[in-house]
Order: C-alpha cells, then sequence, then structure tokens
C-alpha cells in the first residue's frame, strides 16, 4: 500500500475513534521501514486533512481533539525512537502562557509528538517569570507558545527580551487566536514566527529546525 | 426629516429591519470605564455602582447607543464558587476547572440568582443604569448552558462529555439552563431592555452544524424560550454562516458575528429574520489609524446596513481594554458621519 493509501486508512480509523485499526495500519507500515518516515507520511498528513475538514466545519473540534490523542498515543507505542526520553535536553517546548484553557496547545501538541518530535509540555498557566526560567533550564532550540487572551499574547514581548541575554535564545513561534486575527501581532512582539494551526505549527517547526528531532 | 431618534427608537426600528435616522452603533466596552475613574479593573469590578458610573461616563464621551451591563464572562462560574483570576490589563478570566471529576454533576445545583455577591453586583450596575438614563437600550449578559462547561469543566473534558457521557451532559445542561434562566431573567427585572446570549461552543467553529442540531441548537431553544425579554446570540466571533437557519428557530432577535466572515453574504442569508450585531476585528483595533478606522466602519455599514437590521459593534462583544480612546471616538465619528440613512454614498 502506498504511504497515501495508508494516510487515509489511518485517518478514516481516528476519524472513527478506532484505535486498533489506527494503530495496525501504522504497525504495518512501520515495518522495515524509517520510522520517522512513517510518521511524516501516514500520520502528518492524515492529521493535516482532519485539521483542515475542522476549519471548513466539516469535523467538530471533539473528533480533532480526539484524532490528535489517539495518533500521539500510538506514535509513542508504535514509533519508539520518537518517544521523548526522560531526562534528555527537548529540542522543542511548548507553553500556554498565562491562561488555564488549553486546548488549542493540546492540539498542537499531539500534531508535533505524532509527526515524529519529542516536544517539552510546560504547562497552562505559565507565567513569563517561569517561562523564561523553564527554557534557561532546558535550553530548547525551539519554544512554542499558545495565547487565548489578548493580553497574555502581548506579554510574549517580555518573554523574548527576558531570553535575548544571556544568549542564545531559543526561537520562538506562537499561535492561538490573538495572532489569527491580527497576522502582524507576532512581528510586533518580537517572535519570529506564527502558526495558524496545527499544519502550520508542523511546517515552522521543520523549518527552524532544520529537519532536527 | 424631524429631530434625531433616541438611541432606542433607532435600535428598535433597526430591529424592525427599517431603516433608522441612523445606524445605530453598540461600542461593547467593558473594560475602558475604569480608566474613565481611575481605577485598577478589579476594583471596577468590585462595585456595580463603578460598573454603572464607568458606562455612562463613555456613553456620554462616545454618543454610542447603548449601556452595557456586563462583567465578564466568569461570573456565572464565580457565582458557582469557581477560581477566577482577576488581572489589570485585560478581562477577568476561570481559572482552574470548578468541576474537577464529572460524577460531580450528578448533585450540582445552581447557585441562587438572589444571594450570589457577584449577581448581586451586576444587578445593582443595571438598576442604576436604569435609573440614571433615559431611552437607551441596556444590555445585560449570559453564558449560555452549552457554552459555560468550558470553563466548568475544562474544554477537553467538556468535549469527552458531550461524545461519550449522554446522560451527565444532559443533567448539566438542566442544572445550567436553570441557572440561566433565572439569571436572565433577574436582569431583565433590574432593568435590562435585552440579554446578549453568548453561545460560542455553537460557532462551527467548535461543533459541526450537525452536531449543533443535537446540542447547542436544542439548549438555545428551551432557553430563550424562557427569557422574558429579547436575545442576542452571540458567537464571540466564532462562525455561524453555517447554521443561521437554525439559529433563527431558537428565538433569538439578533445575531452577533465574526470578522472572518463575509458580511454581505450573512446579511442576504438573514435579511428580514435576524438583526446582525458586527463586525470590526477587536484584535486589529488597538493599531488603527483614525482612517483605517474610518475605512472599516465604511466597510462594515456597505456591507451590513442597508435595509436596517443591522447594528455596528465589534466581532466580539467585547473591545479589548488595549484599544485606544482615540480609537473609539474615530470609529464614532465615522459612524455618525457615514451611518446616516439614506445611505446615498453607496450609490455613487
Ligand atoms: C469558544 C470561545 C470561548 C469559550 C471557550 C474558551 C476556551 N477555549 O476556553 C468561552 C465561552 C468560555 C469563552 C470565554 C471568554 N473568551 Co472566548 N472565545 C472563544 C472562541 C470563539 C474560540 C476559541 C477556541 O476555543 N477555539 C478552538 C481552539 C482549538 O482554537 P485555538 O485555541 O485558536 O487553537 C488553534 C490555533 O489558534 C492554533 N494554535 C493555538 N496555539 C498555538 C500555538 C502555536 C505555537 C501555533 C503555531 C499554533 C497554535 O492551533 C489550534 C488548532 O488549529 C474565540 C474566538 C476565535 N475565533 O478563536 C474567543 C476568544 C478566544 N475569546 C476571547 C475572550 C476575551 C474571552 C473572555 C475573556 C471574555 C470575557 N471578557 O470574559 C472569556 C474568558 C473565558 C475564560 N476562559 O475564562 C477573545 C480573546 C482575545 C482577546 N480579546 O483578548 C477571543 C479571541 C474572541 C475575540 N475575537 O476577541 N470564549
Amino acid at each position: 500500500m502506498a504511504a497515501d493509501d495508508r494516510a487515509r486508512s489511518f485517518e478514516r480509523a481516528l476519524l472513527a475513534m478506532d484505535r486498533v485499526g489506527a494503530r495496525d495500519t501504522l504497525l504495518v507500515a512501520a515495518e522495515g521501514a524509517d520510522t520517522l518516515a512513517v510518521a511524516e507520511s501516514v500520520v502528518a498528513p492524515a492529521l493535516e486533512r482532519i485539521g483542515d475538514d475542522w476549519e471548513r466545519g466539516a469535523v467538530s473540534l471533539a473528533q480533532l481533539y480526539m484524532a490528535g490523542r489517539i495518533a500521539e498515543q500510538i506514535v509513542s507505542e508504535v514509533l519508539p525512537q520518537v518517544r521523548p526520553a526522560d531526562g534528555e535536553r527537548p529540542l522543542l517546548a511548548i507553553a500556554v502562557l498565562e491562561d488555564h484553557h488549553a486546548l488549542g496547545k493540546r492540539l498542537v501538541l499531539s500534531a508535533l509528538r505524532s509527526s515524529g518530535h519529542a516536544v517539552a509540555d510546560y504547562g497552562h498557566g505559565v507565567t513569563v517569570e517561569r517561562l523564561v526560567q523553564r527554557c534557561r533550564e532546558d535550553g530548547p532550540r525551539v519554544l512554542l507558545i499558545s495565547t487565548l487572551m489578548l493580553p497574555a499574547a502581548l506579554r510574549v514581548r517580555e518573554v523574548v527580551d527576558r531570553l535575548a541575554l544571556p544568549g542564545p535564545p531559543p526561537v520562538v513561534i506562537v499561535g492561538g487566536a490573538p495572532f489569527r486575527l491580527d497576522p502582524e501581532l507576532w512581528r510586533e512582539v518580537g517572535a519570529d514566527a506564527a502558526g495558524a494551526n496545527s499544519a502550520e505549527a508542523i511546517e515552522l517547526v521543520d523549518r527552524f529546525m532544520g529537519g532536527a528531532r | 426629516m424631524t429631530g434625531e431618534m433616541t438611541s432606542l427608537e433607532r435600535v428598535l426600528t433597526t430591529l424592525g429591519h427599517k431603516e433608522p435616522d441612523r445606524v445605530p452603533l453598540f461600542l461593547l466596552v467593558t473594560m475602558h470605564g475604569a480608566k474613565e475613574l481611575g481605577m485598577g479593573l478589579q476594583e471596577y469590578f468590585s462595585r456595580g455602582e463603578n460598573v454603572a458610573e464607568g458606562q455612562l461616563r463613555l456613553r456620554a464621551k462616545y454618543g454610542h447607543d447603548c449601556l452595557y451591563g456586563i462583567l465578564y464572562a466568569a461570573l456565572e462560574v464565580e457565582a458557582w464558587g469557581g477560581e477566577v483570576i482577576f488581572r489589570d490589563d485585560g478581562p477577568t478570566n476561570s481559572g482552574e476547572p470548578m468541576i474537577q471529576d464529572v460524577e460531580q454533576i450528578r448533585s450540582l445545583e445552581p447557585p441562587d440568582v438572589a444571594t450570589s455577591p457577584v449577581l448581586a453586583r451586576t444587578l445593582r450596575a443595571i438598576e442604576i443604569l436604569k435609573r440614571d438614563s433615559r431611552d437607551v437600550p441596556i444590555v445585560g449578559a449570559v453564558m449560555s448552558p452549552f457554552s459555560l462547561p468550558v470553563m466548568q469543566l475544562g474544554f477537553e473534558a467538556y468535549l469527552d462529555l458531550v461524545f461519550e457521557r449522554p446522560d451527565l451532559f444532559d443533567r448539566l445542561m438542566a442544572v445550567n439552563e436553570e441557572l440561566c434562566v433565572a439569571w436572565a431573567n433577574a436582569q431583565l427585572a433590574a432593568g435590562a431592555t435585552a440579554i446578549g446570549y453568548f453561545d460560542p461552543v455553537s460557532s462551527t467553529t467548535v461543533v459541526t452544524p450537525q452536531a449543533y442540531l443535537e446540542t447547542g441548537f436544542k439548549v438555545a431553544q428551551r432557553t430563550i424560550a424562557r427569557i422574558k425579554g429579547p436575545t442576542a446570540t452571540h458567537f464571540a466571533s466564532g462562525l455561524c454562516a453555517g447554521i443561521l437557519d437554525d439559529l433563527a428557530q431558537t428565538g433569538t432577535a439578533i445575531v452577533g458575528v465574526s470578522g472572518e466572515e463575509d458580511l454581505a453574504a450573512l446579511k442576504r442569508a438573514v435579511a428580514g429574520k435576524l438583526t446582525l450585531l458586527g463586525n470590526l476585528n477587536g484584535i486589529t483595533m488597538r493599531r488603527w489609524s483614525a482612517d483605517q478606522a474610518e475605512a472599516e466602519v465604511k466597510a462594515a455599514i456597505a456591507a451590513g446596513a442597508p435595509g436596517g437590521g443591522f447594528i455596528l459593534a465589534d466581532n466580539h462583544g467585547e473591545i479589548p481594554f488595549q484599544v485606544p480612546d482615540d480609537v473609539l471616538h474615530a470609529i464614532a465619528a465615522a459612524t455618525r458621519r457615514w451611518g446616516r440613512y439614506p445611505l446615498d454614498w453607496l450609490d455613487a
């Protein structure tokens, strides 16, 4: 079966919330193949299409959310290489700044992990202070910040400024409603890029990481 | 033409799908009143008197067509004893969900509207607005029973509940509907003219149109039927083009629409059935020049205002605190200039 057909059947299984079917599709695909390539060619396109369908109103947010959760779980079982190792320095980290509503971040995190990225989750309701401290400790190469409220989005400026010294600072990718609704806001707060959805988050991460996982 | 209409006449005329003297403008400012009173937001929201005074001063300043008796959306959760987080640069937010285990829903009871301090503060604000204003619509607000659970349970747990625990979902809706109806009617009794029914979870941003029919739609039909005054359903900038026909069947009179949808197409879809409220982008508004404000106002009027059935407002039902006064002045001035009916400049 071609990767594209596998992605289609993986997608169907995810939408039907059929964990077993989804897992089997991936197991077959992973046999004797480069596991990262499988994550990229089967899982990522399936999730991306579900994401597109959600944006068109054809799939509910609940299905997108469940699909992401199932994919993330299966990928870490079936493709153990992409499971983030304990104690390892993460190349990627994600947090929701100053807010307890974390669904957007959840979707992005599931998609990144499902496409083979090891991402440290710094959680939600994270203050500027705490986020800067975590980054100093871990030194991620890319920091993803999700926001829901405009005041929190504006405070990304403070995070960026405080991470500038002592360098080298991480690449900062932002997302969430305020950045979607104001396409110029990411520049204003000094971020390196903004993404409108999970697919764009993956694209941006790939761009800034130059293919590293 | 004799004299100007009052704000109330203007709004009622447009609700009747006729053209009033000019396009009514709702500047839905919940926080700017604090600046007028020289207070921090937490202090401002701590007394209904402050909110009423803030609203009256803002209307005197900008001359728009409503008074807005709402504090913040996390208010029902606060009434329930849930955590809310105040900040001085933006709206009060709900904190960790008040329901940590969905089984709690079985014994959940609605808070008492008559004795809740935060609800009493809001009612006080509305009472004063009613006492001290004339011929201006006073807009109250409720969070819809269907949207409130995002703050009660957290979004993820709520999505699980909607699709996997129909029994507990029904029970939660029943409890939330009781609160919503009692709360809306208390605001109407205190002097509110109409109630904003905030229901972003019903938008196609969150649920598909089919899922809406099974869930948010039924909840809205049941709830709005028991609210003893006109309601305006607001999707808080979530998308709604795909559900407008059904929405009209919920008994609502007004729909608050997103800047991400084509206003002219929405107008064609609801003309004569629902009044549109919207749809200036509140997030970019922060950076608008006077010229841009004028251009945005003109574009919205051109798309939504012909024939009446249109109230100009932001697209979320709340203008961010960061939007400068100059921009609000520019919006108000442009509405007065370009919103005068008949809209002759449109044909030119
Ligand atoms: C549904 C909704 C609600 C619901 C649920 C909110 C929630 N999630 O907790 C309820 C009714 C509770 C609500 C209430 C409020 N809301 Co509201 N709400 C919305 C609405 C319509 C959709 C938000 C949503 O959940 N979308 C679905 C999720 C999955 O999408 P998302 O978070 O955007 O994430 C996607 C992308 O942005 C991206 N992404 C997310 N993070 C990241 C990170 C990176 C790195 C990348 C690349 C991408 C990325 O990927 C995700 C998947 O595609 C938006 C408007 C809108 N059109 O977005 C307003 C909105 C978020 N609300 C807003 C506000 C202000 C509020 C209130 C504060 C109002 C008030 N004064 O009380 C309250 C606060 C409530 C609270 N939490 O305590 C504002 C926030 C901006 C602002 N003005 O400050 C918005 C943007 C409306 C607006 N146009 O102004 N709201």
